[in-house]
């Protein structure tokens, strides 16, 4: 270490003697204030003096702190500020405003310690004042965009939760000979747009159409993809009889699309003829549907295919089933098979056996599937969950 | 569900079969500004302390903007308490807003109190024609923003100091961070109810025996206010402390103290 010597050190010792305690004290770059464990003022600095405009004599054992704030401060001081310095013996970084001599308000942070007799009872309480008209500006702006912000996000879950109201049919139509039933369970608390949807619509006399699908990702941009894939699918139904030529429409423009998202879609035909039902499946990237015949077999029905909006040639098939009276045939999303109980998954084995079940209606063999995964997850869903259960009634 | 004590952080001391003298914290801190008070009955009563729901230690998922819209709610979960703790003939000891609290629960349940203690009440923190309460709605706006304005640094500059000192015994381990901070959504809430309310037509329906317990230099509740509380009750008497400020519980524990034991022993001495 260096020691200055000569002039430098003169100076030093000059500028040493000349700042005494009490330049100290009056000349300090921040308001100084003591006062009674009541509030009266004893002692105050001169820059505190400089800052507020009052004279030493209208405050010195004539006001107490507390009057020279506003009035919110005021009530601020009596609820948090005075008990919390009684109570820690300090207080930091208060923000208030003072009333100054000429009526107007200056913004400062305050901080404060309680010195304490012998035996505990509060002496004096030592004050510093600062001047914090520029952060408190800024802190403003900082509150505004904060609440702001807030606003935005309150704005943008109102928005998610319309957008998801308008993708989920509260109720499937009534198809004229057929048993049909849909649930869904949006994952965690169900605020936030989910990827999974389904939709059932007619084509023409005793022709309609069942789709489940699952769009990646969660939010609004998964939301705008889900309402993409279902107006596209219902256009390409239209135009294409094989759901296999529809899915593949569906991936021409998904690879269009400014979206590098993907999805999986169960795509099922149902025509009536002959008083028998006839269902054409295809299915690219999703578990394939269950079919549950009247005797208690349960198979899957259709090949598994490609995603789709992944690649341009998506290899996808038709598979084709007779739905006889009693039979049953579930649509669902991977948000059954993949429930999560631990490291363990609800899997395809437990649905298979809720699925082999008999059960009265579509609508029960919906709920229970549903209920069961719900339950296996402890009733929180991590993934959303989407099934469509049909029903060929009995004679 | 939680159980009530649990939702209000109940802690109960003194004598198990003694008369219960429950202590109700005002807006801003919670239990904690009893502690210099509230020992002092142990040796006679059945000392019951507790956080209003939004305060102190009291479980944040109970609050419900919509219940605690106005002070019936919080005068609602007085009554529950004093139910589910099966309190007969209760001294409600209330402080700064939770003195018309009380006033609100004894009016719904009177048979459950025998005495009320009123620390500091306003019925009314604005000016109102001849009324005077202290505060324009200007002063009430100015406050929120005080709130708000302290919020910042609370939440995310200020980090709780709380140090077990030896030359600051009042410092105790037990004194948790909660004490005077409260979620600022909750308390920006809180604070509109409680500086925004209007209870003085509910003072002369409350025949239960009062007493108003009033500082001298009170910038919330001024001595004025506490007299019209006094004067409109049909039951009241009003003690002035010496105490300055509006938390003699704080800054005047023995005079306080003595002023409850006064009013709530008073017929306890007479038969010693």
């Amino acid at each position: 270490m260096t020691s200055i010597g000569g002039e430098a050190r003169d100076a030093f010792c000059e500028a040493l003697l000349d700042d005494d305690a009490e330049q100290l004290y009056d000349r300090a770059p921040c308001g100084y204030l003591s006062t009674a464990p009541d509030g009266t003022i004893l002692k105050v600095n001169q820059t505190f003096l400089t800052l507020t405009g009052y004279d030493r004599g209208q405050l010195v054992a004539r006001m107490r702190f507390v009057q020279l704030l506003s009035a919110g401060g005021r009530i601020y001081h009596e609820t948090h500020y005075a008990p919390m310095l009684s109570m820690h013996g300090e207080a930091h970084e208060i923000a208030l405003d003072l009333v100054c001599a000429n009526g107007s308000r200056l913004p400062v942070l305050v901080n404060s310690v309680l010195e304490r007799d012998a035996h505990g009872a509060p002496l004096i309480v030592r004050t510093a004042v600062f001047d914090a008209r520029l952060r408190r500006k800024y802190e403003r702006e900082l509150l505004r965009a904060k609440q702001r912000a807030e606003q935005s996000e309150a704005h943008a879950r109102a928005l998610a939760h319309t957008l998801q109201q308008t993708l989920i049919p509260p109720t499937p139509p009534a198809i004229p000979n057929l048993d049909v039933a849909a649930a869904y369970r949006p994952a965690g608390d169900g605020s936030e747009v989910g990827g999974d949807f389904y939709d059932i619509f007619q084509i023409g006399a005793s022709d309609w159409v069942v789709a489940i699908g699952d769009v990646c990702g969660k939010g609004v941009n998964a939301a705008v993809v889900t309402a993409l894939v279902r107006h596209t699918l219902r256009a390409a139904t239209v135009q294409h009889a094989e759901p296999s030529k529809a899915l593949r429409t569906l991936n021409d423009v998904l690879r269009q699309h400014q979206t590098d998202r993907f999805c999986t879609v169960a795509l099922l035909r149902l025509r009536q003829a002959d008083g028998e039902w006839i269902g054409t499946v295809s299915c690219a990237g999703h578990p394939l549907p269950l079919f549950r015949q009247s005797d208690g077999t349960l198979r899957a029905v259709g090949q598994p295919g490609a995603l789709l909006g992944i690649v341009d040639e998506a290899p996808l098939r038709d598979a084709q089933i007779k739905l006889l009276p009693g039979d049953t045939l579930l649509l669902y999303t991977d948000g059954i098979t993949e429930a999560r109980n631990g490291k363990e998954f609800y899997g395809e084995e437990r649905l298979a056996v809720a699925a082999t079940q008999s059960y009265g209606s579509a609508e029960a063999l919906a709920s229970a599937v549903v209920s069961e995964a719900l339950e296996f997850q402890a009733g929180r869903p991590r993934d959303d969950i989407a099934v469509v259960a049909i029903r060929v009634p009995l004679r | 569900m939680v159980s009530i004590a649990a939702r209000h952080n109940i802690n109960i001391s003194g004598r198990p079969d003694g008369q219960p003298i429950l202590f109700a914290h005002g807006f801003g801190c919670d239990q904690n500004m009893w502690r210099y008070v509230a020992p002092r009955f142990e040796d006679e009563f059945r000392v019951v302390l507790f956080d209003h729901i939004g305060a102190g230690g009291s479980d944040p998922s109970a609050y419900d903007p919509q219940r605690y819209s106005s002070l019936s709610g919080y005068a609602e979960d007085v009554v529950a308490i004093c139910t589910e703790l099966e309190l007969r003939d209760a001294v409600f000891v209330g402080h700064s807003v939770s003195a018309m609290i009380g006033v609100l629960a004894a009016a719904a349940a009177p048979k459950l109190f025998a005495k009320l203690v009123l620390v500091g009440p306003s019925p009314r923190y604005i000016n109102d024609d001849d009324y005077v309460g202290g505060f324009s709605v200007d002063d009430i706006n100015d406050m929120l923003e005080s709130l708000e304005s302290n919020y910042l640094g609370w939440s995310s500059v200020m980090a709780p100091v709380i140090m077990g000192r030896a030359d600051r015994p009042e410092l105790g381990e037990e004194l948790t961070e909660s004490f005077c901070r409260t979620d600022p959504s909750i308390a920006r809430q809180f604070a509109r109810v409680t500086f925004l309310s209007d209870n003085r037509k509910d003072l002369p329906a409350v025949a239960t025996p009062a007493l108003v317990l009033q500082c001298v230099n009170d910038v919330i509740a001024p001595v004025s206010v506490g007299e019209f509380v006094c004067d409109r009750m049909p039951n009241a008497s009003m003690v002035l402390l010496n105490a300055t400020g509006h938390c003699p519980n704080l800054s005047a524990p023995e005079e306080t103290a003595a002023a409850i034991e006064q009013f709530v022993r008073r017929s306890t001495f007479a038969l010693r």
